[in-house]
């Protein structure tokens, strides 16, 4: 019979070898081993919702595209330039910056093989122009003449539209207009193309749900092809041998993790499981500074965060009242204490290029009171009780109650806060069913115009009821001015009155803060974080 | 006992189509659509959207249809936001993953649970018992969102052998199993005291005493089977609970498991996935409620004539 101090000592010395085990083996970590392969590990926020450039929208789903497709330019990966390079060698304009002309490579290929051809572009743009794949971002490709019309359904003739294959690899584009920066426009993904003879062998061309970008039957063009898939675990790409620059491709694959919540990413990047984090809470952002600041990233991003005004709304729809608001507004504590690392915003439009977005006169403490008076609620007597919706975000609440605490002081009005989970608080916007809400956007190329036609009337992201004649004047004026110089001149002039009718109270320009690993090399801060992923290094031992 | 067992599945049946009805409704009562985007999507092409999954059509037409496709063709639909993705994708690619984090948990559970349980019962009013009652009492209440990032920083972050998160080696399946079963075991432990302590109060339990049996031979032969009736009758459901995922604790240990569908389906107003969701949860209540059911009438005799 086994005596109780056997079994005790027994069970003792397996619980101490375990731990021994588990402690003294010092296994790499996934890190360590994936710099070894070549293999890139991304935090990359949460699983995308597809991967046919037709369908998705958002900016984590473009992270993935990234590697999979290329479009007829790609980024630099060292500056914010558009210089050639990608599936076509060269985009030449013509005098008016209106026609342009993209010669393709002759040695590109899908990943299985088949050559990539002019006819697949023009098939790509008229696949996204179909009315009824009920492409959402359909007006990326506005840009060419007649689009919108096709797009819309006013005409069923693609040969309106003003793309013209010239033979297997020419593509001639036609523009609605002077477009000098279009090679920036070129590098957003839905300006890139699906494989023509795939789609079409899965499905129509208009066809929803196309089985086509399926693990088993997805072919691209662009660096890397797809790996594996498994949902809300991870995507992973590999080499494509069929890509023209091939050789040239540096890091043999990525793994793209959806991970949601930026405590549990930050936590696996300090335990060596990720390259490169999504983002980085401004908890992190302290901790970081003061443990590792070489793995912290802050960089600028060309983002505004903002709040909308219901213009349509007493007393909102009052500029004097929505200027006194603004006016109160201290932007550098926000973006400093709450965002870590954000720049005050006095225009909409970041600084980018050689675009400088107008810088109005700051109006003082006491004439935002004024107005405020004027407006008929001196020193904030008889002021309604107005509402800031907010989606459940913890900075937005941050945010927000920043703004309750600066108007009670400042301008002696009461303001509440609506919190409502993110679907419904998009449906109040949408409806016009809110007083003051929280937003941000994030731009889609590199030019002003991309924060700028958002306002206009009837845009689907204006959602303000703000509406300004002169202001789409201006716009419709620099679209047809070949001149970048006057152009951003016409820009700048229809910003300077959005930014005096103050339809939305501006915050700060957005800041990226994430965590990049010592071994990753060749991630150069870019605008619009769209660096591609065939240059980077992974240099292990560091 | 077959007659119970029928009619047991008669009423599941009918629970699983009360089910799945009120969800159909609900979901489609709920603000916001599953349209809503930050920029509003285009009017044509909604409209388009819309057709393709069927929800332009009238409510009750959509419901017939659902109930059709589900009965006739076993199908639980498409999601709608992300295209060419079925549910039943959606549940056989997470569902293997949340069972065998569930299965590891309630053994995590029972282990501890149980004998804390017992042993508390039988030490009554000891320091044994105080030790095993705080213990429970700090599990069930300290949520698993602190416990989780707890362990994680504690534990993951500190051996290298084990990830902070992540589900790619079966290591990985440590921090999370101990962070629900912990939970589950403190619920276990305070029910496993109170049913021990209500059958050592028994007659029968004395005689046995009276007789000059050895305690553990009644604590084990004779106490345990009646003892753990409340605990087992937790278990069944518990149990449909942890196989089908906790959204905390996958989030905290990014697990590509059932339970963050539940929520992100909810606020994405992804109906289809909703739907499917609660009816396989549904069902996986049902059974393991019917398991309990047999497991509680093999563990007391009286309930047979019943």
């Amino acid at each position: 019979m086994i005596s109780r101090v056997t079994v005790r000592s027994s069970f003792v010395t397996l619980l101490s070898i375990f731990w021994v085990l588990l402690t003294s083996c010092q296994r790499e970590t996934q890190v360590d081993r994936a710099t070894r392969e070549g293999i890139l590990l991304l935090g990359n926020s949460s699983e995308p919702k597809g991967l046919d450039p037709h369908i998705v929208s958002g900016v984590l789903e473009s992270n993935i595209l990234r590697a999979l497709f290329e479009g007829l330019i790609t980024s630099d990966p060292e500056r914010d330039t558009a210089t050639p390079g990608g599936a076509a060698m060269e985009v030449t304009p013509d005098a008016t910056a209106t026609v342009w002309i993209a010669k393709l490579r002759p040695n590109g290929r899908w990943s299985d093989g088949v050559p990539v051809t002019a006819q697949d572009f023009a098939f790509s743009y008229e696949r996204l122009l179909t009315p009824d794949l009920g492409a959402k971002y359909a007006e990326m490709l506005y840009f060419l003449k007649g689009a919108e019309d096709f797009n819309k359904g006013k005409t069923n003739d693609f040969s309106t539209v003003g793309v013209e294959v010239i033979d297997n690899l020419t593509l001639k584009l036609t523009l609605r207009g002077p477009t000098p920066y279009f090679r920036e426009i070129l590098k957003h993904y839905t300006w890139t193309a699906v494989p023509r003879h795939i789609v079409l062998k899965h499905g129509t061309i208009a066809q929803r749900g196309n089985p086509w970008t399926r693990p088993e039957n997805i072919v691209v063009n662009g660096p890397y092809k797809l790996k594996s898939w498994r949902l809300t675990d991870h995507i992973e790409v590999e080499r494509n041998p069929y890509y023209w620059n091939a050789s040239n491709v540096v890091l043999n694959g990525i793994r793209f993790l959806p991970i949601g919540n930026l405590y549990t990413e930050s936590r696996m990047f300090r335990d060596g499981q990720l390259h490169m984090t999504y983002g980085c809470t401004p908890e992190i952002v302290d901790l970081m500074k003061k443990e590792n600041p070489k793995e912290l990233r802050q960089e600028l991003y060309v983002g505004t965060s903002f709040f909308r005004c219901n213009t349509t709304r007493k007393p909102l729809e009052d500029v004097r009242v929505r200027k006194a608001l603004s006016a109160v507004i201290d932007r550098k504590a926000i973006c400093e204490s709450i965002f870590r690392g954000y720049t005050p915003a006095y225009a909409m439009t970041p600084p980018m290029g050689d675009y400088q977005p107008p810088h109005p006169t700051e109006i003082s403490i006491e004439k935002a009171q004024s107005l405020l008076a004027e407006a008929g609620f001196p020193g904030g007597k008889g002021f309604p009780r107005l509402k800031i919706l907010i989606a459940s975000r913890e900075t937005a609440a941050t945010q927000a109650q920043a703004l309750q605490a600066m108007w009670r002081d400042q301008l002696g009005i009461e303001v509440e806060i609506e919190n409502k989970e993110w679907n419904a608080y998009i449906t109040a916007m949408q409806e016009l069913d809110y007083d003051i809400a929280s937003a941000g956007w994030v731009g889609d190329y590199l030019d002003p115009l991309t924060f700028l036609e958002m306002w206009t009337p009837g845009n689907g992201n204006n959602l303000t009821g703000w509406d300004s004649p002169a202001y789409v004047k201006l716009l419709k004026r620099s679209f047809q001015e070949a001149d970048p110089s006057n152009r951003f001149d016409l820009l700048r002039r229809a910003e300077a009155i959005f930014v005096d009718e103050t339809p939305v109270l501006l915050v700060g320009w957005q800041a990226r803060n994430y965590l990049v690993h010592p071994s990753v090399e060749g991630w150069n801060p870019l605008l619009l974080a769209n660096n591609p992923y065939q240059f980077i290094r992974l240099v292990p031992g560091r | 006992m077959i007659r119970l067992i029928l009619s047991r599945i008669g009423q599941g049946v009918i629970t699983l189509f009360v089910l799945i009805t009120l969800t159909f409704f609900l979901v489609r009562a709920m603000p916001g659509s599953p349209y809503a985007e930050e920029k509003a999507i285009p009017e044509h092409a909604l409209k388009r959207m819309k057709e393709y999954t069927g929800l332009d059509q009238p409510i009750p037409v959509q419901y017939f249809r659902y109930l059709k496709n589900l009965i006739v063709h076993q199908d639980l639909g498409d999601l709608i936001k992300k295209d060419g993705v079925k549910v039943s994708e959606v549940i056989s690619q997470s569902f293997p993953v949340s069972l065998s984090l569930g299965l590891l948990s309630i053994s995590i559970a029972l282990m501890i649970g149980i004998p804390a349980g017992v042993i508390a019962a039988v030490k009554k009013n000891t320091c044994i018992d105080y030790l095993c009652l705080t213990c429970a009492m700090i599990g069930i209440c300290l949520p698993s969102f602190v416990i989780g990032p707890l362990l994680a920083v504690a534990v993951g972050l500190s051996l290298k052998s084990i990830n902070v998160a992540g589900w790619s080696s079966p290591s990985d399946w440590i921090l999370p199993a101990f962070t629900l079963g912990l939970i589950n075991a403190a619920y276990l432990a305070r029910l496993a005291r109170g049913g021990m302590l209500d059958v050592l109060s028994q007659d029968y339990i004395r005689t046995a005493k009276a007789k000059g049996a050895p305690s553990t031979r009644i604590v084990i032969r004779h106490a345990l089977r009646g003892g753990l009736i409340p605990a087992v009758a937790f278990i069944g459901p518990a149990f449909a609970g942890m196989i089908s995922g906790s959204f905390v604790i996958e989030t905290i240990f990014q697990v590509p498991g059932m339970g963050q569908h539940f929520v992100n389906a909810a606020t994405d107003r992804e109906f289809f996935l909703i739907q499917g969701l609660v009816l396989f949860y549904g069902f996986l209540i049902v059974g393991a409620n019917l398991l309990a059911d047999l497991a509680q009438i093999a563990l007391n005799p009286r309930l047979r004539k019943a």
